[in-house]
């Protein structure tokens, strides 16, 4: 167990430098001309969260498998981030746009999901009990 | 705040939601992961709130209200039986918010630092493009899936010739579409991805039948995830696409535990036009052979009589809303010194955990409910199997006919319990059309009639 403990700690230490090694050469060449993260630093990002879905989603107790889907798509409603951004810039009524309108949608839309998703994984999970 | 204490937040955003779904590995850890979850939300949009380039709180705020409003009263009000319908138009709002802020991205790109309109980066404008086709095709696809549940349009499946080869051409046109977006920054484009998208997502889901929904939702949750990814690259918003993710292997491996409920490739599900119209020859097959049929009272008699019962659900409990009929039967059955436990089989129902949340709201405990793996070695030492509005799960030909659609399902054994009991309508054969060898065995007995009405008549026979 010991043995395992550190082989597995030397390893985490061997991937974190070369991921530190990576993000460095890639976010340098990226961030100079962007200005934001560079997409393999997105793309990294993105792969781990895969995995970390898959993991987690496979512990999931099939009993919960309809709150699984309902709460999914409470939580994919964080696209509402994007809409608060393009709704964002238009301070009056007179300054909305096309974009500012997409926004203002999209935030709508996206609320109906979040207040509706959270509260029926809430009402279903309220549901399950034990045997008395 | 900085950029990187809004990047943090975000990361804080995106750890509540790993919690959130992490909770649902246990029924009494679940309800802190939906806190978890609801946190994590309130912390990306308050981050997103403090960004110094929002600043019209009031269209924000008018908004959140209204949508806010809708969802409440839905969650409030929606019926358990219509689970389903629901989660598929939840889908497509996803899709479509996916769809209205990658518009907004390609005419106001500032806001998002990408560019300026007509000078977009390439990575932008791909990212872009995925986002608003992905969730043009969730969104559709989700309208479909929400009328065939709904009952709005039939169920069978829609076929025509040259379906697939005008899907292969369509998905051609919408990258060919994509690679001139890049080069032309033309709107034009743009707008036919996303309506030639809206037209592929539609004409995806309409040859997959009714009884294939299960699989058709977590596809469509796992694509709205993807969506969200799209937009996530394109926003370089980390929270949204470690969020993208995370729902896109959700939808993922839910289809495919669906399609292993029922052995058949996503490939298989996606082609379509499994079941509908092989249904009435096999009624005729049917109607030649003899079958004992039972009234409430046998059926009271021999359950109160057994020492184990193992009670079946399927889609037919939940359209005729028999389960709390089911749970007053268990209870009385209890009472009497009966063991009752209920079995669900992958597929049952018409999205994942249907059955399981149907029996939660009619007070069945959950640790009275097993999926298939955990009791199929019980039914052997069972004396009676209760089916009800339950069929092709428990068809035997899906071990020994290798000709049968259904052949290497994995079926719950009701044919080695002491008596099966189906409680149905008819004789009719399940959505695979396939007849059930089982019906006309000696040891099985038909209760024909309404699933609720024939579980009421058995209350009252037990009492």
């Amino acid at each position: 167990m010991m043995l395992d403990a550190t082989v597995f700690t030397q390893g985490l230490v061997q991937v974190s430098e070369v991921a530190n090694l990576a993000m460095s050469a890639a976010g340098g060449v990226e961030t100079a001309v962007t200005g934001g993260p560079s997409f393999l630093h997105l793309f990294t990002v993105f792969v781990l969260a895969c995995f970390v879905g898959f993991y987690v989603v496979w512990s999931v107790t099939p009993a919960l498998h309809s709150p699984l889907l309902s709460v999914t798509n409470a939580i994919s409603s964080v696209i509402i981030v994007g809409g608060l951004l393009a709704a964002g810039p238009a301070a009056e009524l007179a300054d909305v746009d096309l974009s500012s309108l997409m926004g203002f949608l999209a935030v709508t839309l996206a609320s109906v999901n979040i207040f509706g998703g959270f509260l029926v994984t809430q009402r279903m999970l309220a549901m399950f009990k034990k045997k008395k | 705040m900085s950029a990187d204490w809004t990047g943090f937040a975000y990361l804080v955003a995106a750890v509540c939601f790993i919690m959130a779904l992490r909770g649902l590995s246990s029924p009494t850890s679940a309800r802190q992961g939906n806190v978890m979850g609801i946190i994590g939300m309130i912390i990306a949009v308050t981050t997103t709130l403090l960004d110094p380039e929002v600043i019209s709180y009031e269209i924000i705020f008018a908004g959140i209200l209204v949508g806010g409003t809708i969802g409440t009263l839905v969650a409030f009000r929606i019926n358990m039986t219509a689970l389903p319908q629901l989660v598929a138009a939840f889908h497509s709002l996803v899709g479509m918010a996916a769809v209205l802020v990658a518009v907004a991205a390609f005419y106001h790109p500032e806001a998002y630092g990408i560019g300026t309109f007509g000078n977009i980066g390439t990575a932008s404008l791909i990212e872009m493009s995925i986002g608003a086709a992905v969730g043009a095709i969730t969104f559709s696809g989700s309208v479909v899936a929400f009328a065939k549940l709904q009952g709005l349009v039939s169920g069978n499946p829609v076929v025509f010739p040259l379906q697939h080869p005008l899907n292969a051409v369509i998905g051609i046109a919408i990258v060919a579409l994509t690679v001139a977006l890049v080069f032309g920054q033309d709107p034009t484009s743009f707008w036919a991805i996303v309506i030639l998208s809206f037209l592929i997502g539609f004409l995806i889901i309409i040859p997959i039948g009714g009884a294939d929904m299960p699989v058709v939702v977590s596809m469509l949750n796992s694509y709205s995830g993807w969506a969200a990814c799209g937009i996530g690259f394109t926003l370089t918003n980390t929270a949204l696409i470690i969020t993208g993710a995370l729902v896109g292997s959700a939808g993922a491996i839910l289809s495919y535990i669906m399609c292993k409920g029922m052995n058949r490739s996503i490939f298989n599900v996606l082609l379509g036009g499994f079941g509908g119209e092989t249904v009435a020859a096999a009624q005729q097959a049917a109607g030649s052979r003899s079958v004992k049929q039972g009234s409430a009272d046998d059926a009271a008699f021999i359950m109160s009589n057994a020492n184990q019962v193992i009670v079946v659900p399927g889609y037919g409990m939940a359209v005729a809303q028999a389960q709390h009929a089911l749970r007053e039967m268990a209870d009385l059955l209890k009472e009497k010194g009966v063991d009752v436990k209920y079995a669900i089989h992958p597929v049952a129902g018409r999205m994942p955990g249907h059955m399981n949340v149907l029996l939660a709201e009619a007070s069945v405990p959950y640790d009275e409910v097993f999926e298939l793996e955990e009791i199929n070695h019980e039914f052997s030492t069972a004396d009676v199997a209760f089916v009800i509005g339950a069929n092709d799960v428990t068809n035997p030909l899906a071990k020994t006919d290798p000709s049968s659609p259904i052949y290497g399902m994995p079926i719950l054994d009701v044919e080695k319990a002491g008596t099966t009991l189906f409680l149905k309508r008819s004789l009719g054969s399940g959505y695979a059309g396939v007849d059930n060898e089982l019906f006309f065995r000696d040891k099985t007995m038909m209760l024909f009639g309404d699933a609720k009405k024939m579980a009421e008549e058995i209350v009252q026979a037990l009492n």
